[in-house]
């Protein structure tokens, strides 16, 4: 078994048959690469919490967080990532049992809640703003929207690349590109739920007792 | 064998991580939704601290993180952020707390901050009055 690398010849065969599981002996980068910018991304969400740790206190003579936060209404947004990791967790677990059907309609549970998520985040903003206690309030509003906005985008952009990708496996089928994908996106998920038990905890929880 | 490492686990697994996150999330809920009579420190050190321990299950059980995946080099990543995300909030932490504590308490303040010298009933409205105000300033103060 040798390594034939004819990038002009195009049609390799044969000998070279076995090129598929060429990615299989040698491990894939993606996982590892990607985990290394999850941790970039961990450092930018530490970044801004150390914002809001620092800024969190500048009422500027406007509302505290008790006036504003309401733990019952973050408890069902935390409910509703938590359960996304989970239902995530079973549509991984479907993926590797090569069931398809299985995986498009944990993945479609998924997108849903996170969808829910998001819709309960942009309420809460549009309540926010249009009662005057909008990002321009204060600096405690200013660090508070920036970090709740940044991992509000960041699922956002999860929930694009769930549509996306359960259209390509639909199409392509649960194909060793794909699983690699899906694997890449599960990390992307559950590190999400990640930031936002620090956002639970610290931002809304912690200032409310 | 890095393939093997890359496996995403068991449901058994799965719903022993879920049991555990959502037991750790219902505490600190429950704790400030009840209005537990805890003194304030407590009660942010028991949040904070389920919080972390949250963050671990996360690892485990979700991101499957250990110290053999890819021969050890997740975990160093991992383990480097930590550090930094460490040194980057308690370091803000503290240099904005001596701040705090060696400059003008701002907050006493607040009502007039747009001239430091009006409090003392000068005229500071015209910036004309500045440069005669502000010298006399520190010697009053200390």
């Amino acid at each position: 078994m040798t390594m034939l690398d004819t990038p002009l010849t195009g049609r390799i065969e044969g000998p070279a048959g076995p090129a598929h599981t060429a990615d299989h002996a040698h491990a894939s980068p993606t996982p590892i690469g990607f985990w290394i910018y999850l941790m970039s991304d961990c450092i930018i969400f530490g970044c801004l919490f150390a914002t809001y740790a620092v800024l969190g206190y500048g009422y500027a003579g406007g509302p505290a967080p008790h006036d504003l936060f309401e733990p019952g209404f973050v408890a069902w947004e935390t409910a509703l990532l938590l359960f996304s990791s989970i239902t995530f967790g079973i549509a991984m677990l479907r993926a590797e049992a090569h069931d398809l059907k299985g995986t498009t309609l944990w993945l479609i549970v998924t997108g849903l809640l996170g969808l829910g998520f998001i819709a309960m985040e942009i309420y809460e903003f549009n309540h926010l703003i249009h009662i005057g206690a909008g990002p321009d309030r204060s600096a405690f509003l200013s660090s508070f929207f920036v970090l709740v906005g940044t991992h509000g985008l960041h699922v956002t952009g999860g929930l694009i690349w769930l549509v996306t990708l359960t259209i390509q496996l639909n199409w392509k089928g649960l194909t060793s590109a794909n699983m690699q994908r899906l694997s890449t996106l599960s990390m992307f998920w559950h590190f999400l739920d990640l930031v936002w038990i620090g956002v639970f905890s610290f931002v809304y929880l912690v200032r409310l007792v | 064998m890095s393939d093997h490492a890359h496996s995403h686990g068991t449901m058994g697994r799965l719903m022993v991580g879920f049991g555990l996150a959502a037991f750790l999330t219902i505490i600190p809920f429950a704790l400030v939704m009840l209005e537990v009579d805890l003194p304030r420190n407590t009660l942010v050190g028991i949040i904070m601290g389920l919080g972390a321990v949250q963050i671990i299950v996360h690892l485990v059980y979700f991101l499957h993180i250990n110290s053999s995946v890819e021969e050890g080099w997740t975990m160093a990543a991992t383990v480097f952020s930590v550090v930094i995300l460490g040194i980057v909030l308690a370091g803000s932490l503290w240099v904005m707390h001596n701040m705090n504590e060696n400059m003008m308490p701002m907050h006493e303040m607040s009502p007039n901050m747009e001239m430091p010298g009006s409090s003392h009933g000068h005229e500071g409205h015209t910036p004309v009055d500045d440069p005669a105000a502000t010298p006399a300033e520190p010697g009053t103060q200390g």
